[in-house]
């Protein structure tokens, strides 16, 4: 028996080339591992390019998974085990492990083509660099290949099933079971049985490894977390969104339209919805974004559940249509899902880049709503609400998601049907005194007469349309009213959403303000901080534009008003535009989402420098 | 058109004619194809609630407002965009496209490429004035080799396109072109396109008083008509001119005029055939054009393909008999579950 050791958390990393099947043997490490009840938060990590060269740094592809007898939030800020399975995927990962963290390394690959590729003058598992880890050597695609050598697959096939072997060890040292993966083998390979017996052969062997070889010395324990009770599921954000979307459809019993070019992050979306034909869901792959948008605004003038999706750049493409539908106060959803930036910028990684664009990426005056998910299970709520807003107040609304939210994977508590809201969806049908752009008088939307509708033949369009008739005008007066008018509907939504939560006590010296996916790292950063006696709160803000009426007033409670944004401080800046607050902004912009560590430091660094200056010395030190 | 209602009462053109007062220029060709357009609306007993029009930017995408129908005014190219969304959404409606020469060809020419590709069901109408009208006289892309316009002012550099060239090179399934100045003619194709199953192109020549004045002289003056107009019509020979004396022989791979007479007769003549199954007769005729060749009208292609909104809803269909209707609790808990008590 080999010695077994209680842990609270652990963070893994699997990495290795982008051929390697890092991704799925993340997921499927998580699959297993969620049901057996811990908290779990993951990120993948991934090149843009398909297949980057073998073996290079630039196709090394990762995926980090947290898992824990407690509640988590956050991916984990350094794995505790790094799995390397080449010469590359060590040199790009290894400066996160944590000292004394467990290395495992597929040694076959470290042969010295791949340790060129790498950039290595000399194999680092020969000297004593790696000598801060526990380092387990082991080969690999030998032991994969002489598990396998009785299958009847071939050499090249044999190798490629040396991720299972890797996960199959990853389940004993973590003692999971793995029915689970077997299952699912099973399932993706049914057209393949030899193949789908090899790669749990594979998975068999790396267990069996990992209780027999004698340089492994122990195994560990993580008991399941306390977690509400209910029934749960894994879900990435982009899978929680296309479900919430699909629920918001079904509460509003009006057919779901998704028109969408392909762009990463958002295309999954896409294919979850192409899915799901049979609750009558219209997917249309258009010729390009600005279609896409075009399309949806003309499902939504024939009555859909209109619906969009893109990230940052296909946002750009479809500003212009975007106007339309403000002038023509259309229903509608537009989801980005923000990559990094500018241009293509960094297409697979994450960022918050875009809420500047969101809130007024079209020309002239072009209000309308913006919201943003905290959590890729919240994703699934947002989006209801998305719909519930647009429907209600005759407006298109910006779904700000992010590649962090998108792709991660957290449990997902599965709703129960009575708990969802409820959409209401009305067309008006009677001909007398029917005008185009009469007003509702609280929400002042207008009315959704779709064609079809006898009597009600209306024109509408991009023009400046007459107060109550809908028709052209040019009328300066006219103008301005409908400007104000427009501007005061999407400002009304703030009395249809509800108040603004504060994480910790209602006032206090430092606030820190957050919206999107960092919520996880900055409420477990406060967490960490009250913990720690300092008299600090959290707010994470989830409706944009308009914000939560409270919001002033909470901001001005707090003596400083700190923001981490995964930008260079657009929500800073709409607040100080907003409330005249003097928020200092907490940036960063790497392409990668915020550590817990990133936030304590960072608002500790801006409290020492607080009480160093007064605020006019920092803003003169900021102009000078 | 498939599925769309018929109207129960007898509509009249007025029933088309909304209060907008129309702002065209006097003399504009937009006068005489609207008129056609609400009297085709007429013609073909759509119920007036299910006819959309839809318009992207430009003189004639003005057009929807003068009509008594839902109908859209949008942004500049994109109306066969926005129609896709509408036709594909409720397939009952019969969808409308009005568009220009630099509405469809240059700004939206990716979009009306796709739905002609995609063969969505609808009935795109381009006025084709060879020129920008609403921005005052600039170059088109229809615009001929080296003229001269405010924006163009030693001539053109930019080589014309063919729309029905290249609505052929989409695929489209229904190509056709006629006359703003000869109103029976451009009714009987407007209405031919409305009775097709599929997306129709209808290219109208259209002059521009204003900025383009005898734009297509040619063809439109009645004098120099029946020297300059190949009317197409089917399972007849290619003859025109004013004694019906020309026509047009297969040379090889290539169109030829010839004189009827001297042992050539209607026999050696090509034979219109709009229901060819391939494109390559309809390339052949869009490739002639002034001053070596008449310029044919009518209807060049016509063939008959499933539509993308229609194809749309069969796999919808398909789907709900293979899975049966969506049961939304059975998706959110399907995938690999596991509960917490």
């Amino acid at each position: 028996m080999k010695e077994s050791e209680e842990l609270q958390d652990v963070v893994i990393r699997f990495a290795g080339d982008s051929g390697d099947g890092m991704q799925l043997t993340g997921s499927q490490f998580t699959s297993t591992t969620a049901m057996l009840g811990n908290d779990i938060a993951t990120l993948p990590d991934y090149p843009s390019e398909i297949r980057a060269p073998a073996g290079s740094l630039a196709g090394v592809s990762a995926f980090q998974v947290n898992f824990s007898s407690r509640d988590i939030r956050t991916p984990g800020d350094s794995p505790n085990v790094l799995v390397a399975m080449n010469p590359a995927a060590l040199k790009t990962n290894l400066k996160d492990l944590v000292e004394g963290g467990i290395l495992i390394i597929n040694e076959d690959a470290f042969n010295a083509q791949n340790l060129a590729k790498a950039g290595y003058a000399a194999n680092p598992l020969d000297d004593a660099s790696l000598g801060r880890y526990l380092v387990y050597r082991i080969p690999i695609t030998t032991l994969t290949v002489s598990a396998l050598k009785d299958s009847g697959i071939s050499k090249k096939e044999m190798d490629r099933c040396r991720n299972f072997y890797a996960l199959g060890l990853m389940f004993w040292l973590y003692q999971r079971p793995l029915d689970v993966t077997v299952n699912w083998i099973h399932q993706k390979f049914k057209k393949h049985p030899e193949i789908a017996r090899a790669n749990e052969l594979a998975l068999q062997a790396g267990y069996h490894y990992g209780e027999t070889a004698e340089i492994i010395k122990k195994h560990y324990r993580i008991a399941p977390a306390k977690i509400p009770a209910g029934t749960y599921r894994n879900i990435t954000g982009n899978e929680a969104a296309a479900l919430g979307f699909l629920a918001a459809s079904t509460l509003a019993r009006t057919p779901l339209f998704y028109g969408s070019y392909p762009i990463t992050p958002a295309t999954d979306i896409l294919h979850e919805l192409s899915k799901h034909k049979n609750f009558g869901v219209l997917t249309l792959q258009a010729e390009d974004e600005i279609a896409a948008m075009g399309a949806t605004i003309g499902a939504a003038f024939a009555g859909d559940l209109a619906l969009t999706g893109t990230s940052g750049p296909g946002l750009s493409l479809k500003g212009e249509a975007i106007g339309l539908a403000v002038m023509t106060e259309l229903p509608m959803v537009i989801v980005d899902v923000q990559r990094g930036g500018p241009s293509t910028g960094l297409p697979t990684k994450t960022e918050q880049s875009d809420l500047m664009q969101a809130m007024y990426g079209r020309h002239s005056e072009c209000p309308l709503a913006v919201i943003a998910p905290a959590t890729s299970a919240d994703c699934f709520d947002m989006a209801i609400e998305a719909f519930r807003i647009a429907v209600k107040f005759m407006t298109p609304v910006i779904y700000l998601s992010d590649s962090y939210l998108g792709n991660g994977t957290e449990p997902w508590r599965i709703p129960e049907f009575a708990s969802l809201p409820k959409i209401e969806v009305r067309h008006p049908t009677d001909p007398a005194a029917f005008f185009p752009y009469s007003r509702d008088e609280k929400t002042l939307s207008r009315p959704w007469a779709i064609p079809g509708t006898p009597g009600l033949e209306h024109r509408l369009g991009g023009l400046e349309k007459q107060h109550i008739q809908g028709t052209v005008s040019y009328d300066p007066a006219n103008h301005e009213f409908m400007m104000k008018l427009r501007a005061e509907k999407i400002a009304r939504i703030a009395d249809d959403i509800p108040l603004q939560e504060i994480f910790g006590k209602p006032e206090g010296r430092i606030l820190v303000v957050g919206w999107g996916g960092t919520y996880g790292a900055i409420t477990s950063a406060v967490e960490e901080m009250q913990k720690k006696g300092h008299s600090i709160s959290s707010i994470h803000i989830r409706y944009l534009n308009p914000f939560p009426k409270n919001l002033g007033d909470i901001l001005g409670r707090f003596e400083t008003v700190i923001v981490p944004e995964l930008n260079l401080g657009q929500l800073a800046h709409l607040l100080r535009a907003e409330y005249l607050v003097d928020v200092i902004s907490l940036s960063k912009v790497q392409g990668q989402p915020f550590k817990i560590r990133d936030i304590v430091d960072g608002i500790n660094k801006i409290m020492e420098n607080k009480e160093a200056s007064s605020w006019k010395e920092r803003q003169k030190a900021r102009h000078s | 058109m498939e599925g769309t209602a018929k109207s129960e009462t007898q509509l009249t053109r007025k029933d088309f004619v909304s209060t907008q007062e129309v702002r065209w220029c006097p003399g504009c060709g937009d006068y005489a194809i609207l008129a056609q357009i609400q009297k085709v609306m007429v013609d073909l007993g759509v119920r007036r609630e299910n006819y959309v029009m839809i318009s992207g930017i430009g003189c004639s995408s003005r057009l929807p407002y003068y009509v008594n129908t839902f109908g859209f005014h949008t942004i500049h190219g994109r109306a066969p965009a926005i129609a896709t969304g509408v036709k594909v959404a409720n397939p009952a409606l019969s969808v409308w496209v009005v568009t220009g020469d630099g509405d469809a060809l240059s700004i939206g020419g990716n979009h009306t490429l796709h739905a002609l590709r995609k063969n969505v069901d609808l009935k795109i109408l381009l006025f084709n004035n060879r020129i920008y009208g609403l921005t005052k006289g600039q170059y088109s892309p229809t615009s001929e080799f080296g003229k001269k316009t405010k924006s163009s002012p030693m001539g053109s550099v930019d080589y014309p396109l063919n729309p029905i060239s290249f609505a052929a090179g989409a695929g489209a399934t229904f190509i056709a072109r006629t006359l703003a100045s000869d109103p029976a003619h451009m009714g009987m194709v407007i209405e031919q396109a409305g009775r097709h199953h599929g997306s129709a192109f209808v290219e109208i020549l259209q002059n521009c008083v204003i900025f383009n004045d005898d734009a297509f002289k040619d063809s439109t003056d009645r004098q120099l008509r029946p020297d300059n107009v190949l009317q197409l019509e089917q399972g007849k020979p290619l003859v025109f001119g004013k004694e019906r004396n020309r026509g047009i022989r297969l040379n090889d791979l290539s169109p030829e005029v010839v004189t009827l007479g001297n042992g050539v007769g209607e026999s050696d003549l090509l034979v219109h055939d709009s229901r060819r199954p391939n494109l390559n007769y309809t390339f052949l005729l869009s490739g002639m054009d002034h001053p070596e060749f008449p310029t044919p009208i009518g209807i060049f292609h016509q063939r008959d393909n499933p539509t993308l909104d229609h194809m749309m809803h069969a796999q919808i269909a398909k789907a709900r008999q293979t899975s049966g209707e969506g049961d939304l609790m059975k998706i959110l808990a399907s995938g690999e579950t596991w509960t917490v008590a």
